[in-house]
C-alpha cells in the first residue's frame, strides 16, 4: 500500500500569537513552529497502515525552505521519503489542493491522508478540494470506535480498515452526535481527526536516520500550478482581551447573573 | 503601551542549530511536557523516580544519545546538550538519570570496555532494559576521589573488591555498577574501573533517606564485602584517576546545558506569575524591582545559552577540554541556582509550594551545585589553569 501524507508547518499553538500592528499578518519573529497536529495524526495512521499491510509512506509539504524541518520530523517518525514543494508566498487551500493533485498524479498512491485542517488558518478544505479535483471518494474527520486508552491503540493498530481484497478502505468518521462508517474504493482521500490515534515521537536514532532519507524538491511552477491565491486575507485582528471574572457570593446570585446579565439561561 | 513579552531565544541561537538538533530538542521537550511534568510532583513528594517512563526514554533514544553504534542514537554533542537541557527543564532528577546512564555508566564501557562488554551491556542500556550507576565517591572521599580506599586485589583469575561508595545515583535500582577501586600499589595511578552486577555475592546497596534535594531520583550507598569479580569485570583500558574524571567531564558537559533548562523553567514560571498576580493595584511585573529580577535572570539564561552553544561547537570539533566544561558547569549552575532563588522570591508564598516548579528546581540545584565537582572544585580547576598554581591542598 502506497500512502501519500501531508505535513504542514504551523505555529506551535502553545505560545502567545501576536498580530502585526498593521494587521497584515502575525509576528513570526521568535515563534516556534511544528508539524500541524492533525497531520501528525495522519502520519501516524499512514505508518500503522504501512506496517500492517507493507508498502511505502511518502510525506509531502508545501511552503518555504524551513518546512523541511517538519518534513524531516515525519521522516523521523518513520515515513520513507519526502517531497518538498517549495513556495515562499501565501498559501490558500485551493492552491494546496491543486499542487497535491499533481503530486498524486505523479506518485499514484493508493491512499491520501491529510489532517482534517491546519491549525493555523483552520480552513478545513484542502482534502475535500483534492478529492474533488481528482474525482476520488473522500472521508473527512476520520476517527475510530476504540478510545485512545484502548488496547488496540496501545498495540498501534490502524484505525482505518483495509477491506478484504485490498481495493477499498473502511473509515469511521465523526459526525454530529455520533460516528458514521463509510467504505471507500481506493484510491481515496481521508482527512484525520483528533481521536484517530496518538502520534508517536520521533526518536533520536530515527532523527539521525531521517537525515539520510530522500527529500525531493519540486516547485508549483514545475508542476504547472499557478499559486496566485484565490482567497486573500484582508486583515488580521487579535481577539478582544478577556475581561476579568467576578466572584459571586452564592449560587443564587450566579443563577441570577447567568439569567439576566449573561443571558445564557432563561 | 504594553508590548508582547519577548521569547527566551533573544540571540537566535535556534537559527544556528541544525535540523536534527532542533528535532532532538523538540522530541525531548514533548516527552517532558506530556509524560514527565504531569507526574513529577507526585514523584518528588514520594522520593521516587518514575521507573515506568524508562522504557519510553529508551525508545526515544535518550540514553547515551551521543554514542555511536550499539543501539545508540549517534547524535552530535550540541543535540545531546539540548536533550539534557530539555530533560532538566523537567527536573534535575530526570536529567541525572539520563546523565548517569549515558555519561557515567555507558560512556566508560564504550570508551574503556572490551568489545564483549560493549555488546553485552550497551544495547540493553540504550533501550533502558539495564540500568547503570557510577560509584566513585566514598564516605570519606568526595572532592578528592584520588584518596579513595576501595580496593580490588588480584585473586586468582579475578579480583576481590572491598569498600563503600556513597551518594550513588540509581544505586539501588542499577543492574550494573561501574565501580572505581585501587589495585596493586594503592596510588591514584592504580585506580581501575570494574563492572559489578546486581546480585553478585557481597555486593549490597541501601537507599539514602531524608534527602530534601533531588527527591525524584534514587541515591544510595553501595557496599562491597569480599566481592569476587571475574577477570572480565575489569574495564581494561581505564587506568588511573583520569578514567573516571573523563566520565565526569562527559556528565558535567550535560549539566552545563541541563542547568540552563532548569533556569528556563524557573524564569517562565516567575514571569507568568508576575504578570498575573496583582498587588497594590498593579501586576507584580509592573514594579521596577520585579523587572530588575526578571532582567537579571533572563540575561543569565541568554549568556548560558551562548556559552553552551559554543561549548557544543568545540565539543563537536573534538576541541572541548575539561577546562571548557568546568567553566561552563561552574557558571551555568551558579547562574541557575541564583535564578531559581530570585524566581522563587517573585512568587512570594506560592514560591515555596511544589504546585509551582521553582522551589523544586531550587532545592535540586543545590545538589547540582555540589555533585560532579563542587563549585569550589571547578574554581580551583580554573584557578590552576589561570595561574599555574594548584590550590587543591595536600
Ligand atoms: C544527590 C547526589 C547524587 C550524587 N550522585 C553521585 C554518583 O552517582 N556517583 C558518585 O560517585 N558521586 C555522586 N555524588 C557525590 C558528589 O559527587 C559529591 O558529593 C561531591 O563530589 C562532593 O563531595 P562531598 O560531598 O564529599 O563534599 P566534600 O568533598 O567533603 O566537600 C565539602 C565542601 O568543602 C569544599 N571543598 C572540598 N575540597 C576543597 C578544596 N580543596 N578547596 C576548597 N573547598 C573545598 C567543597 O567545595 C564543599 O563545599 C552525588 C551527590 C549527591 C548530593
Amino acid at each position: 500500500m502506497k500512502i501519500l501524507v501531508t505535513v504542514k508547518r504551523v505555529e506551535d499553538p502553545y505560545q502567545a500569537i501576536k498580530v502585526k500592528p498593521d494587521g497584515s499578518g502575525i509576528i513570526s519573529d521568535g515563534m516556534n513552529y511544528k508539524p500541524n497536529p492533525f497531520d501528525e495524526i495522519a502520519v501516524e495512521e499512514a505508518l500503522r497502515l504501512r506496517d500492517t499491510h507493507q508498502g511505502e509512506v511518502v510525506a509531502v509539504t508545501l511552503g518555504n525552505e524551513k518546512c523541511v524541518a517538519e518534513l524531516r520530523q515525519a521522516l523521523a517518525m518513520g515515513a520513507d521519503r519526502g517531497i518538498h514543494v517549495r513556495h515562499d508566498g501565501p498559501l490558500d487551500s485551493d492552491g494546496v489542493a491543486r499542487v497535491l493533485a499533481k503530486i498524486v498524479e505523479q506518485e499514484k498512491p493508493d491512499l491520501i491522508l491529510t489532517g482534517k485542517q491546519a491549525i493555523d488558518d483552520d480552513q478545513n478544505q484542502a482534502g475535500q478540494l483534492l478529492a474533488e479535483y481528482l474525482h476520488l471518494g473522500q472521508a473527512t474527520f476520520a476517527s475510530k470506535k476504540e478510545s485512545l486508552e484502548s488496547e488496540a491503540e496501545k498495540a498501534k493498530k490502524p484505525g482505518l480498515t483495509l477491506l478484504p481484497g485490498g481495493k477499498a478502505i473502511e473509515v469511521v468518521r465523526e459526525v454530529d452526535g455520533g460516528l458514521e462508517t463509510l467504505a471507500l474504493p481506493l484510491p481515496a482521500v481521508v482527512t484525520c481527526d483528533l481521536r484517530l490515534n496518538l502520534p508517536r515521537y520521533a526518536s533520536l536514532p530515527n532523527i539521525m536516520k531521517a537525515k539520510k532519507k530522500e527529500v525531493k524538491e519540486l516547485s508549483p511552477a514545475g508542476l504547472g500550478v499557478d499559486m496566485t491565491p484565490k482567497v486573500t486575507t484582508r486583515r488580521f485582528a487579535a481577539p478582544a482581551a478577556r475581561k476579568g471574572g467576578v466572584k459571586v457570593p452564592d449560587v443564587a446570585t450566579l443563577v441570577e447573573k447567568l439569567r439576566h446579565e449573561a443571558k445564557v439561561i432563561s | 503601551m504594553t508590548k508582547t513579552p519577548i521569547g527566551i531565544d533573544l540571540f537566535r541561537v535556534d537559527d544556528l542549530l541544525s535540523e536534527e538538533q532542533r528535532l532532538a530538542r523538540r522530541a525531548t521537550a514533548e516527552f517532558v511536557d506530556r509524560r514527565f511534568l504531569p507526574v513529577v510532583q507526585r514523584h518528588f513528594r514520594a522520593g521516587t523516580f518514575p521507573m515506568d517512563l524508562v522504557p519510553e526514554m529508551g525508545a526515544l533514544g535518550l540514553f547515551g544519545a551521543n554514542l555511536h553504534g550499539y543501539g545508540c542514537a549517534g547524535m552530535d554533542k550540541t543535540a545531546y546538550g539540548l536533550v539534557m537541557q530539555e530533560l532538566e527543564r523537567g527536573d534535575s532528577g530526570l536529567r541525572s538519570f539520563a546523565s548517569v546512564q549515558g555519561a557515567l555508566a555507558m560512556f566508560p564501557i564504550y570508551t574503556y570496555g572490551t568489545e564483549g562488554q560493549k555488546r553485552r551491556f550497551l544495547p540493553k542500556m540504550a533501550r533502558g532494559e539495564l540500568i547503570g550507576c557510577f560509584g566513585l565517591t566514598e564516605p570519606d572521599h568526595g572532592s578528592d576521589p584520588g584518596g579513595m580506599t576501595t580496593t580490588a586485589r588480584r585473586d586468582g583469575a579475578g579480583f576481590l573488591l572491598n569498600g563503600t561508595k556513597l551518594w550513588i545515583t540509581n544505586g539501588t535500582i542499577a543492574d550494573v555498577a561501574v565501580v572505581w577501586a585501587k589495585t596493586e600499589g594503592g596510588g591514584a595511578g592504580s585506580i581501575r574501573g570494574f563492572l559489578v552486577e546486581r546480585g553478585t555475592p557481597g555486593f549490597s546497596s541501601r537507599e539514602i533517606e531524608g534527602k530534601v534535594s533531588l527527591r525524584a531520583s534514587v541515591t544510595a550507598e553501595l557496599s562491597f564485602q569480599d566481592v569476587r569479580l571475574p577477570e572480565d569485570a575489569i574495564l581494561p583500558e581505564a587506568r588511573g584517576l583520569s578514567a573516571p574524571l573523563s566520565c565526569l567531564t562527559q556528565a558535567r558537559y550535560g549539566i552545563a546545558w541541563g542547568a540552563t533548562g532548569a533556569a528556563i523553567a524557573c524564569f517562565a514560571a516567575a514571569r507568568d506569575y508576575s504578570i498575573e498576580r496583582t498587588q497594590f493595584g498593579r501586576p507584580l511585573a509592573g514594579f521596577q524591582i520585579t523587572q530588575e529580577k526578571l532582567a537579571e535572570v533572563y540575561s543569565e539564561i541568554v549568556k548560558a545559552q551562548l556559552l553552551n552553544l559554543r561549548l557544543g561547537q568545540l565539543a563537536d570539533r573534538g576541541e572541548a577540554t575539561f577546562l571548557h566544561v568546568s567553566v561552563a558547569k561552574r557558571n551555568n549552575v551558579r547562574a541557575a541556582l541564583a535564578a531559581a532563588r530570585t524566581c522563587r522570591e517573585i512568587l512570594g508564598a506560592n514560591g515555596i509550594i511544589d504546585d509551582y516548579p521553582i522551589i523544586r528546581h531550587l532545592v535540586n540545584l543545590e545538589t547540582v551545585y555540589t555533585y560532579e565537582g563542587t563549585h569550589d572544585i571547578h574554581t580551583l580547576i580554573l584557578g590552576e589553569a589561570l595561574t599555574g598554581m594548584s590550590a587543591f591542598g595536600g
